[in-house]
Formats: C-alpha cells, sequence, structure tokens
C-alpha cells in the first residue's frame, strides 16, 4: 500500500496554556513495499508522528491517506505486550487470522519456539521485543510501522535482531516505517533514510538507498554515513548560528 | 497443623469460659453441639441456612455486577464520575441499619426488599474499588489493542478485564464479609426465616445455645465459602504473575 503524508501542523498544549509545535510542514510518501527510516534526536516528534499515522492521534491539521482498511502491525518503544497471556496468546490475539505454518515460521525466524508458552515476565527484554516483533508481522501487516525496535539492546543483540528484521521485511514486501536514533540501522534498514530536525520535526534532507539490504558493503555505509553526519552537522551549524 | 491447634485453643478456651460463667450465660461445646444436632434433625438448621445462603448469593451477584458496571462508567468518564461522586459518598456513609429500615418501610416486608437492602450496602465499596482499578489502567495497553484493530469486545476480555480483575476480586472478598454480616440483620428485621431469624428468636427466649448453634454453623459455611470458592479463584487471577524468589 501507498502511504502520504502531509501534515501542516501538530501542536502540543501544555500545563500553562502554551502552545508548542510538534510537527510543522511534515509532508512525505512512501510507495508500496517500501521501507522509510525516520533518523532523528530523541524529543523532537518521532512518536506523535507514529501515533498519527496510525490513527491514535486526530488533533492535527492536515492529512494522512492510507486506505481504510489497511492493516497495521506495530512494534512500540516498549514491546506491550499483555502479562497476563503467553506468548503466543499473545500473538494470536492481535492476529486470529494467522496459521499456523506463519506462526511456526515466524516463531523460526525470531528465535522464539522454546518461548511459545512463557509469560511475558519470563522474558528478557530482547526476547519481549522479538514476541512484539513477532506479533507486528503476524497480522500481515500492509503497514509496518517499528518504533525504536533496537533501542536499549546490546551492540551484537540489535545487529542479530536488525538482521531478522531485515530478512522478515524482505520475505513479503511490506510498506514499513522505521523511526531510529541509530544512523547505522537506518542505513542497514531503510530504502530511504529521512534526517529530522530537532523539535519541532522537519524533513532535513533525504537519503536514498538503491542497493538491496543485503548486498550492502561497509564502504558503502561508511559513505552513506558520512553523508548523512554532514547534512545533521551543518543543520546544526545553521541553528547555533555559526 | 497450626489452624488445628489454633482450633483446639479456641475450644479449650471456651470450656473453661463456661465453666467459670455457668451454662446459663455460656454453654459449654457439647449443649451448643446437640442444639446443632437437634435443629439439623429437625431440618430446620438446613433451611435457614439455605435461605440465608440464596439471599447472600443474589444479593452479592446485584451488588458486584451492578458495582463494576458504574465503577467501570465513572472511572472511564469524568461526566459518569462528577454526577455518581455524591451518590457515592452518601451511600458509602449511611449507616446499613438506616438502609435495611426504609427498604422494609418503602417496600414493605419482602423478600425483594431484604436482597435490595443488602445489594446496596454492599454496592459502593465495589463501586469505590472497581473505580480505582479502572483509573489505573494502562493506557499504553489501549493503544496496542486499537492499533491491531482487536475487536471492543475482544479488548475488554482479554485486556481491560485482566487489569481489573485483581480489583474486582479485592471488591469480592470485602464485599462478601459485609454481606455476610448485613444479611442477619436485615433477617433479623424484616424476615421469618433465615439465620438471622433464628438468632432473633433465640435472643428474645434467651436460648444460647440455640444462638450459638447458628451462629458457629453460619460462621463454619462461610469460612468453607471462603477456602473453597474465593480463595481458589484468587489464586487462579494471579497465577501469570512471577513469583519473586
Amino acid at each position: 500500500m501507498q502511504l502520504e503524508v502531509n501534515i501542516a501542523r501538530k501542536a502540543f498544549t501544555n500545563a500553562a496554556g502554551e502552545r508548542h509545535d510538534v510537527l510543522v510542514d511534515f509532508n512525505f510518501a512512501l510507495g508500496a513495499g517500501e521501507v522509510g527510516v525516520f533518523v532523528g534526536p530523541s524529543g523532537c516528534g518521532k512518536s506523535t508522528l507514529l501515533k498519527i499515522l496510525v490513527g491514535l492521534d486526530h488533533d492535527y491539521s492536515g492529512r494522512v491517506v492510507r486506505p481504510a482498511d489497511a492493516r497495521i502491525g506495530m512494534v512500540f518503544q516498549e514491546p506491550r505486550l499483555l502479562p497476563w497471556r503467553s506468548v503466543e496468546e499473545n500473538v494470536r490475539l492481535a492476529a486470529p487470522q494467522a496459521d499456523d505454518a506463519r506462526l511456526s515460521m515466524l516463531f523460526a525466524v525470531l528465535e522464539l519456539n522454546a518461548h511459545r508458552n512463557h509469560f511475558p515476565g519470563e522474558l528478557s527484554l530482547g526476547l519481549a521485543r522479538r514476541v512484539a516483533l513477532a506479533r507486528a508481522f503476524a497480522v500481515e501487516p500492509d503497514l509496518l510501522i517499528l518504533d525504536e525496535p533496537l533501542a536499549s539492546l546490546d551492540d551484537t543483540l540489535a545487529g542479530r535482531l536488525r538482521d531478522e528484521i531485515a530478512t522478515l521485511v524482505d520475505s513479503r514486501s511490506v510498506t514499513t516505517l522505521l523511526v531510529t536514533h541509530s544512523i547505522d540501522d537506518a542505513i542497514r534498514l531503510g530504502d530511504r533514510v529521512f534526517l529530522l530536525s530537532p523539535r519541532p520535526a522537519r524533513i532535513l534532507a533525504e537519503q536514498p538507498i538503491r542497493t538491496p539490504r543485503n548486498a550492502r558493503s561497509q564502504a558503502e555505509i561508511a559513505a552513506i554515513r558520512a553523508d548523512i553526519e554532514h547534512v545533521i552537522n551543518g543543520d546544526r551549524a545553521k541553528r547555533i548560528g555559526i | 497443623m497450626l489452624r488445628v491447634l489454633s482450633f483446639a485453643v479456641f475450644l479449650a478456651t471456651w470450656w473453661i469460659a463456661a465453666l467459670f460463667a455457668g451454662g446459663e450465660k455460656l454453654p459449654a461445646p457439647p449443649a451448643v453441639l446437640a442444639a446443632i444436632v437437634a435443629a439439623a434433625e429437625s431440618g430446620a438448621l438446613f433451611i435457614n441456612l439455605g435461605v440465608t445462603l440464596a439471599r447472600v448469593a443474589l444479593a452479592f451477584t446485584l451488588a458486584m455486577t451492578l458495582g463494576t458496571a458504574i465503577g467501570y462508567l465513572m472511572g472511564r468518564v469524568r461526566l459518569a464520575n462528577r454526577l455518581g461522586d455524591p451518590w457515592l459518598i452518601l451511600l458509602l456513609n449511611l449507616p446499613a441499619l438506616v438502609v435495611i429500615v426504609l427498604a422494609y418501610i418503602w417496600a414493605g416486608l419482602t423478600e425483594v426488599a431484604a436482597i435490595a437492602a443488602i445489594a446496596i450496602n454492599k454496592l459502593p465499596t465495589a463501586v469505590v474499588t472497581v473505580r480505582e482499578g479502572t483509573r489505573a489502567l494502562d493506557a499504553s495497553l489501549d493503544e496496542m489493542a486499537r492499533v491491531f484493530a482487536i475487536p471492543p469486545w475482544k479488548a475488554f476480555r482479554h485486556v481491560i478485564l485482566p487489569q481489573l480483575a485483581p480489583y474486582i476480586a479485592a471488591a469480592a472478598r470485602s464485599g462478601l464479609s459485609l454481606v455476610w454480616k448485613i444479611v442477619l440483620v436485615a433477617e433479623l428485621l424484616g424476615r421469618s426465616n433465615g439465620v438471622g431469624f433464628e438468632i432473633g428468636v433465640a435472643f428474645q427466649l434467651f436460648d444460647i445455645p440455640r444462638l450459638l448453634a447458628y451462629s458457629l454453623t453460619f460462621v463454619a459455611v462461610v469460612l468453607a465459602i471462603e477456602t473453597a470458592l474465593v480463595q481458589p479463584f484468587e489464586a487462579r487471577l494471579s497465577r501469570w504473575r512471577p513469583r519473586a524468589a
């Protein structure tokens, strides 16, 4: 499915009654099966953007165009599993239509087979994230939203999970929006990387990456990284007025 | 083992106290046992216990159902809370006796009046507890359910209800102990059967063995229901919680 986003303005009113802009003139579109990655500093408004996209927040001016019946799979920053349901029940509750073969495939890729009957309270954060990923993929989403799925995991674990996400995304080309503050993750997972400014968030630049995900060389990643850092530093210099 | 020992100490204390006080005021255990057997043989014990239990069951179910629904509504909808709060404070502080007497005056000495009066006494505590539980609901799980388009009834059953369960269990637990106490007063004042009525008759006749016979069997039934129904239910509700090491 295609996603077209034109948010003219999204603001919050704080307790003192002052309005703060979170998103201003925020426009982008994603084609079917594209993986868009948003990279930006914490607190820039990424999570607010995601809430608007999935329909949890309607209080903004502008429009989001996506099929009304689009199935959404989402991985929140925290796993948000039901503590009183087992791993498998958590996935099945969100995805009642998923057949056993698909669940088996997901549990195998995400290395969750040994944990099917565990309760979330018995899982580490890394495992709980995997369950959240399994749940998001199990609904066979038209739109996949990943909100910092690799945050607060150690490097080895994050690297493995990143590869698993790449495998799953490629196995069934699904329009995906990933939010991260790691430039590395962005370059390894994205088809297009959007750089965001600090709040109120604007898109500073867009970096397309045409090499397939599994063929990206270290050299290429380093080169793109340098470009991206150049843009970010340029914006920072402009804002502080050097 | 400890429970048996503690029960034995209770019996012994009672027996010794009976010796000092004399059988007139405090009959010894055998006299009370004889009264229990006599009441059981005539069948009156079971009929009265059954009638009282039926009233408890009806009033309890009514109060819990209504209380949970109202509490959930007041926890979710601010307007409902504003409208309901003064009523809640009124009911919470209204003495049980007043409710029972008014119910009998307005609805006559009927079964409906008795059960309604008991239910009204229990209702506000259930409302308050469930309201607190509703306010403590995890909004992030609500968002999850909405994003994944889990149908509302299913979300209520699997996302909301398990979060409310400890509150509902607490309301049930405290509510049940309240209902046990109030049902006897209601029966004493306006019914012609049930444990409360029998205790009232025993009081008027100064028939202390009969009074104790009904009181003790009633307490035994309450204990049995607590251990056989309430405690296993609570254990089942919390089986997913990881136990602290």
